[in-house]
């Protein structure tokens, strides 16, 4: 069923970047997806994703968009599928070996099997945090400069203003700057953490994952992070996946409840946590189950 | 008494006494056996005074106690033990055997003479006696022990100046020019061949070969004017008082132990411990230094560490990064194990079987085929034998390079995919880097191993005594065909194979402790690297 039209969109390739997706390029079956809200500007459109795992469907023919330069949480309990269908956005899935994807997932109104048989031009344009905050085992300045370097980039002035201004964006150069070419691992965990956002949005990213990036902080380093998330949606476009229903309340302004791997519900954040339209929604929302 | 005996099991405190002692017993053995290394090799380079005895029917002895043991007596056990002495007389060319054992009872007296002296010769022995006269060109210039012994190190420096010049022309000088005539002849054997006989390059071949005769000729005659100059002698006595002359060129050090003080005797010590580094092997190795085994053993080390290294990194990268993991890789995981236990000498027999027949072989009929049937590589060599030695370390390197690898975190790899580098850039970058605190454990452990073993040496290029070094100053300046020394192989052959046991004893003791502190030194450099690379990653603080 999902036999998705991955060659009828290769002629695409040429209009990018000049082509935004507007509602024209959307199917007929996106538009009249009933949880879609005012999606006048869409960064990324997904339509009939299934995902397998071998012989396990994880992913159920989700369509959704995700709306430009607005934060996104994907919520639902553990093992519905979220961080699987985050990991779709960047193919990181692929790393999976028995893993399968069908159906069609547009970055910036281009498919993103025909951007480039090399996965990286795709992971230049969507950055991603983890869980774990995992700075390599090198200095502050190398973490940060590393994605910069492996596109090419070289000359010490350049990646020092790249390095200063990733690390002004997410609040940690003033208490870095002194240390820069100290390992990042003598760093908090929090610090860490936002070091890896720094890292990911040094390659410029048009959209940048979290997947459940708070999961291992404290709450006053979760409370640096949300802030964060909320302030850089003015230049990308954000997408979390969290345990925390609090914080897709607090930070989000749309989020998707996922069970099963199917996408039950998805809207405006305010909507879902006061008005939920379906059973399940409300019952996870209010702690009937999860 | 069952229940407290139960609550001590329960709260582990046998375990604890348990574990404690199996600690302490493999520390203990450990020590003793350093120890017991430490104190014997000391001994041999500590001056033993020069002890004279009178035995029965009025014989006298003169010499240095290297020993006593009881007299085992299986008649009576009861009685109290006999003891004998281990007396080192030397004169081995007077008396034919330099060591004896004396019984306490036959001796009458005894006493430490101060006019006797040690003379460490270049052949035959230590020489224990008493110095009557020092001649030159027939004149006596000095007589008396006292003044007969100022005599000898005032004019020591000049006659071992004349014994190195005439040495370094004997080997250094001839030996150049006879590899060039080498050279020259098997060229012009393989011009032969080709069926030029005559042109250019043959006189060319053969007027430089007639310039290196007159070469030779010179050296030769330089050579005999050097030996007349060494004219000083000095005249001994024996304790049993028989007369002994001695060339000074023969003469490699003179002292009287008897009239040492403290100073002078840790004085004497570490210049046997600089001889002993330093110098060439004397009298099949029995006296003198173990120098070219020492360069023989980091020679060995080194090259197999440059050769190990790569090929078991590459093949951990390959097993753990690249290979589907499967029965297959499981299986290839655990013959790499194994690979480890197989027996060293097995090595060596594939090292003779393969590198030096075959490969060794082939190189020779192709690129050395004037010189056959003389082998240059068909023949062991330090080459071959550093190739053997890197099989056999290999499983080492890859082992922990692969442990290496799979403790590096999954996240730091993630990270660098997901910000768009290719996995060759993951590893390169991230990877490797990440790995080489391991890569650095195996190659310690490689080395450790390498510069341990001697059973694959002994059939691929170890020998007991190597005319030259691997690397000297004549042209291509490595010589990877050459046989070499090692201090393993030295341990064993002046152990077990020297034609004086008790002569080459002390030697077993002060190469195996030499051995151990070149291994540690080795290892000591690699954990330094290791520690620096360690901080400068901060892997650590993962």
């Amino acid at each position: 069923m999902a036999e998705i039209k991955l060659k009828a969109q290769q002629s695409d390739v040429s209009a990018y970047p000049q082509k935004t997706a507007t509602e024209q390029a959307m199917t007929p079956k996106i538009k009249d997806h009933p949880a879609l809200p005012g999606l006048e500007n869409p960064m990324v459109e997904i339509e009939n994703l299934d995902f397998y795992y071998g012989g396990k469907k994880a992913l159920n023919n989700i369509s959704m968009i995700i709306p430009r330069h607005k934060v996104t949480a994907f919520i639902g309990p553990s093992g519905c599928g979220k961080s699987t269908l985050l990991r779709c956005l960047n193919r990181m899935n692929d790393l999976v070996e028995s893993a399968r994807m069908e159906g069609t997932i547009r970055i910036g109104g281009v498919d993103m099997h025909t951007m480039s048989e090399d996965v990286s031009v795709l992971r230049k344009r969507v950055g991603m945090v983890f869980q774990k905050f995992n700075p390599f085992p090198k200095t502050i300045f190398e973490n940060v400069a590393y994605g910069p370097r492996i596109h090419g980039l070289k000359g010490k002035a350049k990646l020092d203003e790249i390095v200063e201004n990733s690390l002004k964006s997410v609040a940690l150069w003033d208490e870095v700057k002194d240390r820069l070419h100290e390992s990042a691992l003598a760093l908090s965990g929090g610090q860490q953490q936002r070091l890896c956002i720094a890292r990911a949005i040094a390659v410029e990213p048009e959209v940048l994952l979290m997947d459940e990036p708070c999961s291992a902080l404290d709450p006053l380093s979760t409370g640096k992070i949300e802030e964060l998330a909320v302030g850089l949606k003015e230049k990308y476009t954000i997408v979390i996946v969290t345990h925390n229903m609090q914080q897709a309340a607090r930070i989000a302004d749309f989020t998707g409840f996922m069970l099963l791997g199917d996408l039950v519900e998805f809207g405006l954040t305010d909507r879902m946590f006061t008005k939920p339209g379906k059973k399940e929604t409300e019952d996870y929302i209010t702690g009937r189950f999860g | 008494m069952r229940t407290t005996l139960k609550k001590v099991w329960r709260r582990g405190d046998v375990f604890i006494w348990l574990s404690g002692a199996g600690l302490s017993l493999s520390l203990i053995m450990t020590a003793g056996l350093l120890f017991s290394i430490f104190t014997n090799a000391a001994k041999f380079f500590w001056p033993n005074a020069v002890a004279a005895f009178s035995v029965e029917e009025g014989r006298n002895l003169l010499g240095q106690i290297t020993g006593e043991e009881a007299i085992p007596d299986p008649e009576n056990p009861k009685a109290p033990p006999k003891y004998r002495i281990q007396l080192n007389q030397g004169n081995r060319d007077i008396y034919g055997v330099d060591f004896l054992w004396l019984g306490r009872e036959a001796i009458q007296s005894s006493h430490y003479p101060e006019g006797a002296v040690v003379l460490e010769r270049r052949e035959w022995g230590n020489f224990y006696g008493f110095i009557r006269e020092v001649r030159d060109q027939g004149k006596i210039i000095a007589s008396g022990p006292e003044k007969g012994l100022a005599a000898v190190h005032e004019l020591l420096p000049a006659s071992h100046a004349i014994f190195d010049r005439i040495n370094r022309i004997a080997k250094k000088d001839i030996g150049a020019i006879n590899h060039y005539l080498e050279d020259n002849r098997l060229e012009l054997k393989a011009l032969a061949a080709e069926g030029i006989t005559s042109g250019k390059k043959v006189t060319g071949l053969e007027a430089e070969n007639e310039q290196l005769q007159k070469q030779y000729q010179e050296l030769e005659a330089a050579l005999s004017r050097l030996r007349k100059t060494g004219t000083a002698e000095v005249l001994l006595e024996t304790a049993d008082g028989q007369n002994k002359i001695l060339p000074l060129t023969m003469i490699v050090r003179a002292y009287a132990p008897n009239t040492f003080g403290f100073l002078d005797k840790v004085g004497f010590f570490f210049a046997k411990i600089w001889e002993f580094i330093w110098d060439e092997p004397r009298e099949s190795n029995t006296e003198g230094g173990v120098f070219p085994a020492i360069f023989g053993t980091v020679m060995m080390v080194l090259i197999m560490s440059f050769l190990a290294t790569p090929l078991g990194v590459l093949a951990a990268f390959y097993l753990r990064e690249y290979a589907k993991q499967g029965p297959m890789v499981s299986a290839v995981r655990i013959a790499v194990n194994n690979l480890a236990g197989v027996p060293s000498i097995v090595f060596g027999v594939f090292g003779v079987g393969f590198f030096i027949y075959f490969i060794g072989g082939s190189i020779d009929q192709f690129f050395f085929s004037e010189a056959l049937p003389t082998p240059t590589f068909g023949t062991g060599g330090i080459l071959w034998a550093s190739l053997t030695m890197a099989l056999l370390t290999v499983p080492v390197v890859i082992v922990s390079t692969e442990e290496g690898l799979a403790s590096v975190p999954k996240g730091i790899r993630e990270a660098s995919l997901a910000l768009g580098a290719t996995k060759f850039e993951t590893t390169w970058r991230v990877v490797i880097p990440a790995v080489m605190p391991s890569i650095l454990t195996g190659l310690i452990l490689a080395m450790a191993r390498a510069a341990g073993e001697v059973a694959p040496l002994m059939i691929t290029g170890v020998v007991k005594l190597a005319p030259s070094l691997p690397l000297d100053g004549i042209w291509p300046f490595i010589h990877l065909e050459r046989k070499f020394m090692h201090l393993g192989f030295h341990i064993y052959d002046v152990g077990f194979q020297s034609p004086n046991v008790d002569a080459a004893r002390p030697m077993v003791f002060t190469t195996t402790l030499l051995l151990i502190v070149i291994v540690l030194l080795l290892n000591f450099s690699a954990i330094l690297l290791r520690n620096r690379l360690r901080k400068k990653l901060a892997v650590s603080g993962v």
